[in-house]
């Protein structure tokens, strides 16, 4: 029972990363009052002044701005029929915390999923013959056209100030971009960053191969901008401090540097910080919300009421309140019933280093997005109905950062004694890596519910994970090692060594992949296969919206943060032209 | 904790550097790193915080097989690797891990870290057990065997050849010990001196590695050109 409450607000956020303060400044220019929590510390710019993040030890090894695992675990297992078991220590996927959220430290790769991305279900329908499919994939079409959700994506571009290649204006295919790309109505705001080497050297050799390269669109801005919030962000000086780093140069867009200055500007916006929220708190009949119940750093409970709930704590959290607070019948995969939970989906990465010992990389002069990539093994544009399996891949040579631990040595190379001593002076910044990120389909048992036996230091369940590797998704893996191979031997290099999935591989939690963790709380037409409409309003609980990751039905090969960004100012604009004047489901069920 | 020592260590440097001309060496010529480097803190004279005096030689002796002096650029004692595990045990490492019950030793390797362990208690433990088992197989402790045996012995512990359920440890394997320890090792090894290892930078310096300069807006373009210059911590030292 809470023991403090608080002056009721319009709105109430949860969670002030990237979804959480687009909200906030969206329904503040609204006029609404607007207050969001976030359970980490306060974060600004100047906090991670020079030389601060350009320390790997601190923030690439210790994950210093990370949630903890000891207060933000989940539980893992691979199938329905065994026990799951607590993250103990990050691996795979390292969610954020305090203000900025992942959004704080991500690496600012903004793409886009193309148009069959976004209806994967119907491409599945006509273009796979039956049973070729697994049986129990749930793939699902997102509740939206391109051309709706388009200015959104435009809107979040120029948020982020991102930079890259134009590939396809109006319909109008543009040399240098991706050809693949869904009509977009602007061109990138910013050009392209400078390309490093292993960028070159990837783009020709696969272009020679009859791909399409194309640098990483990048939200680590190429040149001064200012945003239409007003922000500045500034040019990227390829620090090579970036993913899992906070910016030292104002370069990245981040809710910091993109939204946090504007918003903070604004009266009738406030937060708190240290304030975790524990629940969504209903009124009797179940029907709406009437506020959040959360703990704060000096063991209170505060009652926060709210006319309107923004869960924006990132996938997993979002789903786990959801579930937590009663909001929508939790998912059962024996009988495939209830929405909540349902639709998990991850991605797999892998790939290839090729070592050159008479090249210099400098991996140390980088941004985060520092990249090439080609999307011609994307649903509809490579011949997947006949090889039997669906979903993409980015295929790119990236050099996130250059930092030296866990460098990469060549295949044979001792890992200790002198013989690893010297392979770190022979070979550190001698190599380079082609890397595929897939897209990973949802199934009928891929799922996220409470965990029966471990808690929170709150004493609240922690959120389970069902979750493995299909055939689907392996042979993928397969297909796509052949085409890094082949680049890889275009480019002669003195030696590779290489790490895909195997057919007999299960999800690894150890490795890190990527935090692009998506579906539990799934936007779609019909609250009998969904948590979501197409506004992220509940079905169930009508003053209720879920922002995230957790809205996707699958996941495609592109990061993720494109899309997010877009489908919470579509949602922003919904609740602000339509949910005010008349509150109430937005879409007849 | 770390913070207090760090601050203390930077005023007794800054604070020698200043008297070295008073002693009579000229720091003329020298980069600041060098010279910084000169009047850090010995090995020798180093007073563990968490290791007791017994895991010390463990773990120094450990060290200098992980990365040892000899062939090309400096090895592990050289660069005060064992500072930095001392400190980072003594400080808050470990304190993140989510360590509530009930644990599953028998998990799937692919479900990660499943022991009720600190990272302070699998060292604890570890060089109790390694060094019960080398008493029993080698008549000595670790730290007193030849360079050629330590290496064995390490070898051993990497394939979980030594068995440390026989002396009493069930919870922690041998490769687990074994992969800890050096996976710390090298983190010490090639982080910023400000932790307490890579003294003098100089495993920056031996693979090219320029620090903290995070920089590097007219190099990027400049393909296939080596980096001309050392590099700075965060302290601001040049090597
Ligand atoms: C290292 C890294 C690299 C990445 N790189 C990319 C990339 O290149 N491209 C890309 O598209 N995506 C990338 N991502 C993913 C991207 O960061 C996320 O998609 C994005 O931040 C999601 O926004 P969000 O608002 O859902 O979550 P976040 O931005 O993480 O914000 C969630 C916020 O909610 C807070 N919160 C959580 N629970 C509670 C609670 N109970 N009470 C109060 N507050 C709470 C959290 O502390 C956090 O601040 C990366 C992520 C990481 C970690």
């Amino acid at each position: 029972m809470a023991n403090i409450t608080n002056d009721e607000v319009d709105v109430v956020v949860v969670g002030l990363g990237w979804t959480g303060s687009l909200m906030s400044i969206e329904l503040a220019q609204a006029g609404l009052k607007v207050r969001a929590l976030e359970r980490g510390e306060d974060r600004n710019n100047a906090d991670f002044a020079y030389p601060k993040p350009a320390d790997q030890y601190a923030y690439g090894v210790r994950n210093k701005i990370m949630v903890t695992p000891k207060d933000g675990a989940l539980t893992v297992r691979h199938n329905m029929h065994s026990t799951a078991l607590p993250t103990r220590k990050w691996g795979a996927f390292v969610p954020g915390t305090g203000v900025g959220g992942s959004g704080l430290h991500w690496t600012g790769v903004l793409i886009r999923p193309t148009p069959t991305d976004i209806k994967l279900k119907t491409y599945a329908d006509q273009a796979y013959k039956p049973g070729i499919l697994q049986e129990d994939m749930r793939i699902g079409d997102f509740p939206f056209t391109w051309e709706e959700m388009e200015p959104y994506l435009d809107k979040f571009d120029k948020i982020c100030g991102l930079s890259g290649n134009t590939g396809n204006l109006r319909g109008e295919i543009q040399e240098g971009g991706d050809p693949f790309e869904g009509p977009r109505s602007n061109p990138y705001p910013l050009p392209a960053l400078k390309d490093t080497l292993n960028c070159s050297m990837f783009a020709e050799a696969a272009r020679k191969l009859g791909y399409h390269p194309f640098p990483n669109p990048s939200a680590n801005v190429s040149q001064a901008w200012t945003n239409p919030y007003g922000n500045q962000i500034a040019p990227c000086n390829y620090c090579g401090y970036c993913s899992k780093y906070p910016c030292l140069n104002y370069s990245k867009a981040s809710p910091q540097t993109a939204v946090m200055d504007a918003l903070k500007r604004m009266d009738n916006f406030d937060y708190r910080v240290n304030a975790n929220v524990l629940k969504v708190e209903l009124h009797p009949d179940g029907k709406t919300a009437r506020g959040v119940t959360y703990a704060d750093a000096d063991g209170n409970i505060v009652f926060q009421p709210a006319k309107i709930v923004v869960l924006a704590g990132f996938q997993f959290v979002n789903v786990r309140l959801m579930l937590l607070s009663g909001i929508g019948k939790p998912y059962d995969p024996i009988t495939e019933t209830g929405v909540v939970g349902r639709n998990y989906a991850y991605l797999s990465n892998g790939g290839t280093t090729l070592f050159f010992k008479d090249k210099h990389f400098n991996p140390f002069a980088t941004a985060g997005a520092t990249g090439q990539m080609f999307n011609d093994v994307s649903p509809g544009n490579y011949d997947g109905p006949s090889l039997g399996f669906i979903g993409g891949a980015k295929i790119h040579s990236s050099q996130a950062t250059g930092t030296p631990i866990g460098t990469a040595l060549p295949k044979g190379t001792p890992d200790w004694g002198q013989g690893w001593k010297e392979g770190m002076q022979d070979w550190y910044g001698h190599s380079m890596k082609i890397s595929i990120s897939t897209g990973c389909m949802s199934y009928r048992g891929h799922y996220v519910d409470l965990d029966p036996t471990y808690k929170d230091p709150w004493g609240q369940p922690l959120l389970r994970i069902t979750f493995d590797w299909k055939e689907n998704e392996l042979k993928l893996q397969q297909y796509l090692r052949t085409i890094v191979n082949n680049i890889a031997q275009e480019l002669s290099p003195d030696s590779y060594s290489e790490s895909f999935l195997s057919m007999d591989s299960h999800w690894d939690i150890t490795k890190y992949v990527s935090t692009h963790n998506v579906g539990g709380a799934v936007m779609g037409e019909s609250p009998e296969t969904s948590a979501l409409n197409r506004y992220l309003q509940s079905w169930d609980v009508h003053n209720v919206f879920v922002p995230g990751g957790n809205a996707f039905p699958q996941n495609f090969q592109a990061n993720p943060t494109a899309l997010i960004g877009a489908i919470t100012l579509f949602s922003a604009q919904a609740i602000k032209e339509q949910y005010l004047k008349n509150p109430g489901p937005l879409v007849q069920a | 904790m770390l913070l207090n020592k760090q601050t203390s260590r930077r005023k007794f440097l800054l604070s020698s550097l200043i008297a070295l001309p008073a002693l009579g060496v000229t720091i003329k010529g020298l980069t600041a790193a060098a010279a910084a480097e000169m009047i850090a803190p010995s090995l020798e004279g180093y007073s563990p915080t968490f290791f007791s005096a017994a895991e010390w030689a463990f773990i120094t002796a450990a060290c200098d097989r992980f990365i040892p002096a000899n062939g090309r650029g400096p090895g592990a004692l050289e660069t005060n690797v064992p500072v930095f595990m001392d400190q980072q045990l003594a400080g808050d490492l470990g304190s993140e891990i989510y360590l509530e019950g009930p644990f599953d030793l028998k998990a799937p390797a692919e479900l990660g870290y499943q022991i009720p362990y600190t990272p302070q208690e699998i060292y604890r433990n570890g060089i109790k057990a390694v060094d019960a088992w080398c008493k029993q197989t080698h008549r000595d402790t670790f730290a007193a065997l030849d360079a050629a045996t330590q290496n064995d012995v390490l070898k051993k512990l990497q394939a979980s050849e030594v068995n440390f359920a026989e002396f009493g440890e069930e919870v922690l394997k041998a490769k687990a010990f074994f992969n800890e320890a050096l996976a710390l090792a090298k983190q010490g090894y090639l982080a910023d001196p400000i932790y307490g290892g890579n003294k003098g930078m100089k495993a920056w310096i031996a693979i090219g590695f320029p620090g903290a300069r995070a920089s590097y807006l007219e190099w990027v373009a400049q393909h296939n050109v080596k980096y001309p210059l050392g590099p700075v911590s965060l302290n601001g030292d040049r090597g």
